[in-house]
């Protein structure tokens, strides 16, 4: 088998995908579910509801308020208890609707059976992305940029290809892997929905070499279906990349600044192809996502249906609760997730992952003098010069930062993992990184 | 359990190596380097190798500690490397007192004058070693005969090494007619004279495989003084056998492979990107020549990568890695 990859940097971190013989499982539903307002990139959602109300699995609780926002559904039925301020992974507490749950009473638009729809052709593309954007789909590998505005071309702009990004190659998480492997048809119908909303002919499923009965599985099946191809992806980090992804598929480098429509790409996460199926064909709003709840030291790492709202220690508690030596609790993968303060955090759109990582290996080392031995610049995916762009952000010399193109920062953390010295390089350049792009929108305005 | 969880920003996870490791990672590839040298140089090699790191990572515990007032952590393993380093290009059969004195210019001049570990601008070692040959100029050039000063230490029997039998040969106008030349094969071995690390190619070679392996240094820095050395040398061969050296020469003899592989992949003296390392390569390849074929000097090793190294901070500004979404 051929496996295709990027150039520039990359690094080969240890795989840890424990999980990814575990079959989905149902996740049952909690009696509380916490659903924030503001899952997704844009404007957060406005509220429809008001307390006390009677809600449905489906129904429509929040608006989007503008056009880079996204619809929310209540993915429980009950009553609305509370709405203001619910657990965050960061300790502050976010605004949100909570819902004390009442039996699982679905809407009756709903098509809740197994049945397998594949016929797209009557569909146009209009209607695609106005269900794709009233069920409220956002990007689901983590970036949660709202689906249907990533779908809307731009006049000018053309797609000339979607890639699916089937990678995870985030070590520890498989979650993407199980829905690959589980939902095979319903995510390439979804890719045909897709293919038909960009209106192009042509589609790449990217999947990382470490997941040979995946690529083997999609590559069977999508020879039913017209312009879907798989490719096999050489096992580097930050091979599900965006920018990298499109690189290693159809050799096109985006522009600095620039989006992936303008080298003619639409990327969208495998998750994200299965939501726009049942979106379009079975009416199904985003109401729950696989998550994988994983670690080392876990007793049952596995992947979850779980219901948006749902507490992660409910997750936690299913897997054989918290280990004794727990140091850390991420949300996502251990190179970009965020390490969350308590379990009582809700599972939102955009959570891939919990991972409970042992106490000795939480911390940060010690840093010790940089020794210039240039990994950092080896490893960097964007090309970028790491060392140098922590010392200017550390000294606040903006301008230097901005010449060393600091605002390219994918912010991957190839960097910091193949730092021998300990350097948190990653934390200066996000600052020089945030204060250099508010600088530049400052001069445009 | 404690109920608080550890937060930090990403990334979470991390490579294995560390700075010691990489440090370490060296000394490994430079042990088939000494095994030859002890072999070769006896007791000898023994000695100047355990004063040049003793004394070495004793002046940087003491500078950290009682001049910088800092917590000294010696045990990253620089200071030890650059003793290593340092005895390697000294003759076996020198005094104790200058090696001592050649750990303080490394250590306390080239090292911790500038800000100690990755604030160099040149190569400690080098600094020392160049040091010494201007200071000690008949001690550093008297060289200990291989095998046959084993068990000597000070008053081990001396001879002369191939680069200065070749110097010699240029100085009287004809290097066609040089008696006992080494053949390649002794010089691959190492069973010629020279600075007690340098000798066997084979030995140097392996260990900077062993180092692009392990992925501690890349192969521009080697590869491209290497083959600037035999390109360039092999010219002026041809053009003028009479006055000049084969380039199998250049590239077997003197430090040149002990250069090329240890002294000049140095993490803080050497560039940051891959161009630039071989632009850092090509330099001190043509330095290197120019030195040995019409400097005074029979090696020029030592000067070339320490002029190379001040071209460092230039050649980091000037050529920077390829960036992904370049405009071009």
């Amino acid at each position: 088998m051929k496996f295709q990859t990027f150039q520039i940097g990359g690094i080969h971190p240890e795989g840890c995908k424990i999980s990814s013989n575990q079959p989905i499982e149902i996740m049952p539903i909690p009696e509380m579910v916490y659903i924030p307002c503001a899952q997704h990139i844009g404007k957060p959602a406005e509220v429809i509801v008001q307390k006390g109300d009677k809600v449905k699995v489906g129904q429509l609780i929040a608006k989007a308020s503008g056009f880079v926002s996204a619809n929310i559904h209540s993915s429980v039925s009950g009553t609305v208890t509370a709405i203001g301020p619910i657990p965050d992974l960061s300790g502050v507490a976010k605004n949100g609707i909570t819902i004390k749950v009442e039996g699982d009473e679905w809407l009756e638009t709903i098509d809740r059976s197994d049945t397998l729809l594949t016929n797209v052709d009557d569909i146009k593309p209009e209607d695609i992305i106005k269900l794709v954007s009233d069920a409220g789909i956002v990007g689901m590998g983590g970036a949660t940029f709202p689906a249907h505005v990533k779908f809307s071309i731009p006049l000018e702009k053309k797609a000339e290809a979607l890639i699916i990004n089937g990678v995870e190659c985030e070590p520890y998480l498989t979650a993407d892997h199980r829905v690959m492997l589980e939902k095979g048809e319903q995510l390439l119908v979804g890719v045909q929905l897709i293919k038909k909303a960009i209106k192009t002919d042509i589609a790449y499923i990217g999947i990382e070499a470490n997941k040979p009965d995946a690529i083997e599985l999609l590559t069977d099946l999508s020879r039913k279906y017209q312009g879907i191809v798989v490719v096999p992806l050489a096992l580097k980090y930050p091979q599900g990349s965006e920018k990298q992804l499109i690189k290693s598929i159809m050799n096109r480098e985006v522009p600095s600044t620039k989006l992936p429509i303008d080298v003619g790409a639409v990327v969208s996460n495998a998750g994200t192809a299965v939501a726009v199926y049942e979106a379009v064909m079975k009416h199904k709003p985003l109401i729950e996502r696989v998550v994988t709840v994983t670690g080392n030291s876990v007793e049952k790492p596995s992947n979850f249906l779980v219901r948006i709202g749902t507490p992660v220690k409910y997750l936690i508690e299913k897997v054989g609760g918290l280990p004794e030596d727990t140091g850390k609790v991420i949300s996502g993968g251990p190179m970009m997730g965020k390490a969350a303060t308590n379990i009582e955090f809700p599972v939102a759109k955009g959570t891939s992952g919990v991972l409970i990582m042992p106490d000795e290996i939480s911390h940060r080392k010690e840093p010790t003098p940089c020794i210039r031995c240039g990994k950092c610049v080896d490893a960097c995916p964007m090309g970028l010069e790491p060392y140098l762009l922590s010392v200017y952000s550390n000294k606040k010399m903006w301008d230097e930062a901005e010449e060393h193109y600091i605002y390219d920062c994918i912010e991957c953390g190839c960097c910091v993992f193949s730092c021998p010295a300990n350097r948190p390089l990653l934390d200066y350049m996000r600052l020089g990184k945030s204060t250099v792009m508010g600088i530049i929108r400052s001069r445009k305005k | 359990m404690s109920n608080l969880f550890t937060i930090s920003p990403s990334p979470h996870f991390k490579s294995k190596t560390t700075t010691s490791s990489l440090m370490f990672g060296v000394l490994i590839a430079l042990a088939p380097a000494f095994l030859f040298s002890l072999y070769f140089f006896g007791i000898g090699a023994l000695i100047t190798t355990l004063v040049s790191v003793v004394s070495c990572v004793l002046f940087e515990y003491l500078i950290t500690k009682y001049f910088l007032k800092q917590k000294p952590h010696v045990c990253d393993g620089s200071a030890i490397l650059t003793g290593v380093l340092l005895a390697f290009n000294l003759p076996s059969n020198i005094s104790p007192f200058i090696v001592i004195f050649g750990a303080l210019i490394a250590i306390g001049i080239a090292k911790m004058c500038f800000g100690g570990l990755g604030c160099n601008l040149f190569n400690p070692a080098l600094v020392a070693r160049v040091f010494l040959l201007i200071s000690f100029p008949v001690q550093m050039t008297t060289w200990p005969v291989p095998i046959e000063s084993r068990t000597s230490y000070l008053d081990a029997v001396t001879g002369a090494t191939p680069m200065a039998l070749i110097k010699g040969g240029q100085k009287a106008g004809d290097i066609t007619t040089i008696a006992n030349l080494p053949s390649f094969n002794e010089m691959f071995l190492g069973s010629i004279g020279g600075s007690l690390g340098e000798v066997a190619a084979i030995a140097l070679i392996l260990g900077g495989v062993y180092m692009i392996i392990r992925k501690i240094i890349t192969w521009h820095i080697p590869v491209t003084i290497i083959a600037t050395v035999f390109i360039f040398g092999g010219l002026c061969w041809l053009i003028n056998p009479v006055s000049y050296i084969n380039p199998i020469y250049h590239i077997l003899g003197g430090g040149l492979l002990l250069g090329a592989i240890f002294m000049a992949t140095d993490y803080v003296t050497s560039p940051m990107s891959n161009f630039g390392k071989i632009i850092f390569g090509v330099g001190i390849g043509i330095i290197t020549i120019i030195i040995r074929n019409w400097g005074s000097y029979p090696e020029g090793m030592s000067f070339a990568i320490l002029i190379m190294n001040a071209f460092v901070p230039i050649i980091n500004r000037k050529f920077k890695p390829t960036r992904f979404g370049a405009k071009k």
